[in-house]
């Protein structure tokens, strides 16, 4: 991966423990990784192959989608607990638009492929604008307020499949989702355009600045004049777009839409975001980090199926690495904090 | 004062040092307070006077010196520390738990139990009641806390501190809020405090009430002790010339002198709030600002001044009257809109303004990134812009890249206002523009708002520092209780004046 993580910053008189300090939320993270790949490369030989390095990026890249969705907000110092409900809502309603075969017993309405499409963005966007209405002008903080979205989401999904399942999605939805291209999955392509946009978004204009801002000091960002409703607003719905394309190709991906089908993919991209060294409390980290952040979760689910190991102790061990995760980033906000305060 | 000269001092420091983050705040620093005194402490703001008692209290610890208490030589690694040794502190903020009754604010974390464990309520009303009257205040001890004036909830705050066994009572700042009835309260409880054998240090702006009601008075300057002197032998010419050297004759002036104000009734009025009212903050504030003009607002702390220069910039919205800006009413719906009506605003806490892990640039095109940006940042741009201002209003390090965070406070409060510098504003409100900084500092903040003023630009000076006001403003307004209550236009003006009429 070329792109940087968050560029060093020039500190000419610091010392070089300082600059460490500093950097430790993004050194742990690639620290971490290192070490897996060293760990699972030697533990077993059908790790380190290419092969399966296409698939750890296939299968991390729904979860990738979604999490560049959910660095904007984590930035921002909120969180989107809807997400995955918002994708699964999204990846749904794409389905219902879409003719069924007729064993698929949905009362759907099939419509032209990019109706289908253009409904599926237009819902999640709508989901995304509820979260920030909810957030912005009433004043429900986004934990509660996308906790609620959550299971709006949920019922949406249930209200529309009844406990069926559909299989359908237009036809470009299914090749993002399930095609490749000269031996590369396209999702993994869609999510590398994703990154890439994210990235430039977040470190090269304005609105990426006033997303740093507003998560590095929201009172100060409010005081130069700068709308933060409005730059919240716009994360959220950012948020749930990015959710609802994962969800239409995550559809396509596993092959089918039903209910609950993306319930892991909450913690799993909560988890990037963070393991990647984003600060929960805003305004430090980047898609540089979701990236770093990806590949350790993606090495771990990956690299724990190749080792003999009991798949119940998996998700303990998934737990464990995540906890750890959590205690460097709120250790490294403290660090930061008490720089901050003998600086002013 | 009647104490054996053989007793040793209630508190005795010796070269204490300390700095924070290469910026020298106390510089071998030594202190003695005897038992039974109440011990005056001066100096401008950033002088080192909070510093040392924060230390004394337990919240830093010193870089260097020693410290000892009745005699014994004593570490403090937290405040705990210091409460054990009989040492409390009372902080300019109150920190009374508004939604409690008064009894449970004095005895809040040891209050009173039965023998089962539970909360004895009649015994804590009791008590407290008992132990406020000893100090001569009477207060229902059920009454909400939050229902009393101000200057009686610190008074009660500093009754808890005494009931907490403190023999050694810092008061920082404690007749900033008060009204002139309270201030005598207050002197009256420190001389029964006094008599009981309790020691007091007493840190204030009002030079007058050090000199009332002290024995002995310190002054600080730039993180030295300068001066000791029974408060007897001195007066206020003096203390001034020891807390700001030669030199600084505006700001000296500010604290003696007849300010002569210069309003310029003639200039165009840029903005007008007419009627303004905002909940219980403040009421029907209507008021001209002016361009070429510093309009000051005076008031205790407390007076709705705070709230006022937030509906100025947007941050709050005021529920009654409206604005006129550039001659067309407008809606300040939110700090953007103030932004794009031409108005810029400083707050007065600096952390509420920057951001400390941000370069010096980004700290400065942050407000003006609509200006010289479009979709895509203009990094190279910001630098520059940010470049001029650094060289403009001498900020240190001069070097857009470094860390904000890095910056003394004089510094910091520079880069605040260079946000706004490169674009200027027609309004510039500034809350407490001084506050913290050394006199360098605020000599150079003084240039600067004169600078902008002639430039044509209208600033509003908000304060609660006299001085600050004084040493700024064409024209004065007194605000008390959420209200405008008199103005000071031509002519001239002096401390007192403006004390007596807020």
């Amino acid at each position: 991966m070329s792109i940087p993580v968050e560029q060093a910053r020039v500190d000419a008189p610091l010392g070089t423990m300082l600059w460490l300090r500093n950097q430790m939320r993004n050194i742990a993270p690639f620290a971490t990784l290192l070490c897996l790949v060293l760990f699972f490369s030697l533990a077993s030989p059908s790790f380190p192959t290419l092969d399966n390095l296409a698939n750890i990026l296939t299968q991390i890249s729904v979860t990738g989608i979604i999490a560049v969705g959910l660095t904007f907000v984590i930035l921002c110092g909120e969180i989107d607990l809807s997400v995955a409900a918002v994708a699964n809502a999204t990846g749904i309603v794409v389905a219902y638009f879409t003719a069924q075969d007729s064993y698929v017993n949905i009362a759907n309405m099939p419509l032209p492929g990019w109706a289908a499409i253009l409904l599926g963005l237009a819902s999640c966007a709508i989901l995304g604008l509820v979260n920030a209405f909810g957030l912005t002008l009433v004043g429900i903080p986004s934990f509660i307020m996308t906790l609620a979205m959550m299971q709006i989401g949920a019922g949406i999904s249930a209200l529309l499949v009844r406990g069926q399942i559909a299989y359908a999605v237009p036809p470009v939805v299914s090749t993002l989702g399930s095609g490749s291209v000269g031996g590369v999955p396209w999702i993994v392509l869609l999510l590398g355009v994703f990154l890439l946009v994210a990235h430039v978004v977040l470190g090269y204009t304005r609105f990426g600045r006033y997303v740093y801002m507003v998560g590095g000091n929201r009172e100060a960002a409010e005081y130069s004049g700068v709308n933060v409703k409005k730059i919240l607003n716009a994360v959220l719905v950012i948020s749930a777009v990015c959710a609802g394309v994962a969800g239409m190709v995550g559809v396509a991906h596993f092959g089918s839409a039903q209910q609950n089908e993306f319930d892991t993919y909450l913690l799993d991209s909560i988890a990037a975001v963070v393991v990647g060294g984003t600060s929960l409390f805003g305004g430090r980290g980047g898609i540089g980090n979701t990236i770093v952040g990806l590949c350790v979760l993606g090495v771990l689910n990956n690299g724990l199926d190749h080792v003999q190991i009991d798949s119940f102790l998996k998700i303990l061990i998934r737990g464990l690495i995540l906890l750890a995760a959590l205690v460097i980033n709120v250790y490294a906000q403290r660090l930061r904090d008490s720089e901050a305060r003998t600086g002013g | 004062m009647s104490q054996s000269s053989t007793a040793p001092p209630a508190l005795e420091m010796a070269g204490v040092t300390k700095s924070f983050g290469g910026v020298q705040a106390l510089q071998g620093v030594d202190f003695v307070l005897q038992p039974g005194e109440i011990h005056g402490l001066v100096g401008e703001n950033g002088a080192g006077k909070s510093t040392l008692m924060k230390i004394i209290a337990g919240v830093y610890s010193a870089g260097g010196g020693s410290m000892t208490v009745d005699g014994r030589e004593v570490h403090f690694r937290s405040p705990r520390d210091a409460i054990a040794a009989g040492i409390g502190m009372v902080h300019q903020e109150l920190s009374t738990v508004p939604d409690l009754t008064v009894a449970e604010n004095v005895f809040l974390g040891k209050q009173p139990v039965d023998r089962a464990g539970f909360v004895s309520w009649s015994k804590m009303r009791s008590d407290a009641r008992r132990q406020l009257a000893d100090l001569g205040l009477k207060v229902d001890p059920r009454q909400r806390i939050g229902s009393l004036p101000i200057g009686l909830q610190q008074l009660i705050e500093i009754a808890r501190v005494v009931f907490s066994g403190a023999r050694i009572i810092i008061l920082d700042e404690p007749t900033s809020a008060l009204s002139p009835p309270e201030v005598e309260l207050l002197f009256q409880v420190l001389r029964r405090l006094r008599a009981a054998g309790k020691s007091i240090v007493f840190i204030s702006h009002f030079l007058d009430d050090i000199l009332r009601i002290s024995d002995t008075v310190t002054i600080f300057r730039n993180g030295r002790r300068v001066a000791t002197s029974p408060a007897a032998a001195i007066g206020k010419g003096w203390v001034i010339e020891q807390m700001i050297g030669r030199g600084h004759a505006d700001l000296e002036e500010s604290y003696t002198g007849e300010i002569k104000l210069e309003t310029k009734p003639a200039a165009p009025v840029v903005m007008r709030t007419e009627g303004l009212g905002f909940g219980r903050a403040f009421q029907d504030v209507t008021m001209d600002i002016r361009a070429g003009e510093v309009l000051g607002i005076y008031g205790f702390m407390g007076c709705g001044q705070i709230e006022l220069a937030r509906a100025l910039f947007g941050k709050i919205n005021p529920d009654r009257g409206r604005f006129i800006v550039g001659g067309k009413p407008r809606r300040l719906r939110n700090t953007a809109a103030a932004h794009r009506a031409g108005i810029a605003f400083v707050p007065e806490s600096r952390r509420s303004m920057l951001f400390g892990q941000e370069p010096i640039y980004k700290n400065v095109s942050i407000s003006i990134l609509d200006r010289i940006a479009g979709v895509l940042l203009r990094p190279a741009v910001e630098r520059k812009l940010a470049g001029r201002q650094v060289e403009a209003l001498g900020i240190r390090p001069p070097n857009v890249e470094a860390r904000l965070g890095a910056l003394s406070g004089g510094n910091q409060q520079k880069v605040a206002l260079a946000k706004w510098l490169n674009f200027p504003p027609d309004v510039l409100v500034l809350s407490e523009p001084t506050r913290g900084m050394d006199v360098g500092a605020k000599d150079d903040v003084v240039r600067i708002v004169r600078r902008l003023r002639d430039e044509g630009l209208a600033v509003v000076v908000m304060s609660t520092e006299p001085e600050t006001v004084l040493s700024l403003a064409d024209r004065i307004l007194i605000m008390k209780k959420g209200e405008i209550v008199r103005e000071f236009g031509d002519g001239t003006v002096t401390k007192d004046r403006l004390l007596e009429a807020a």
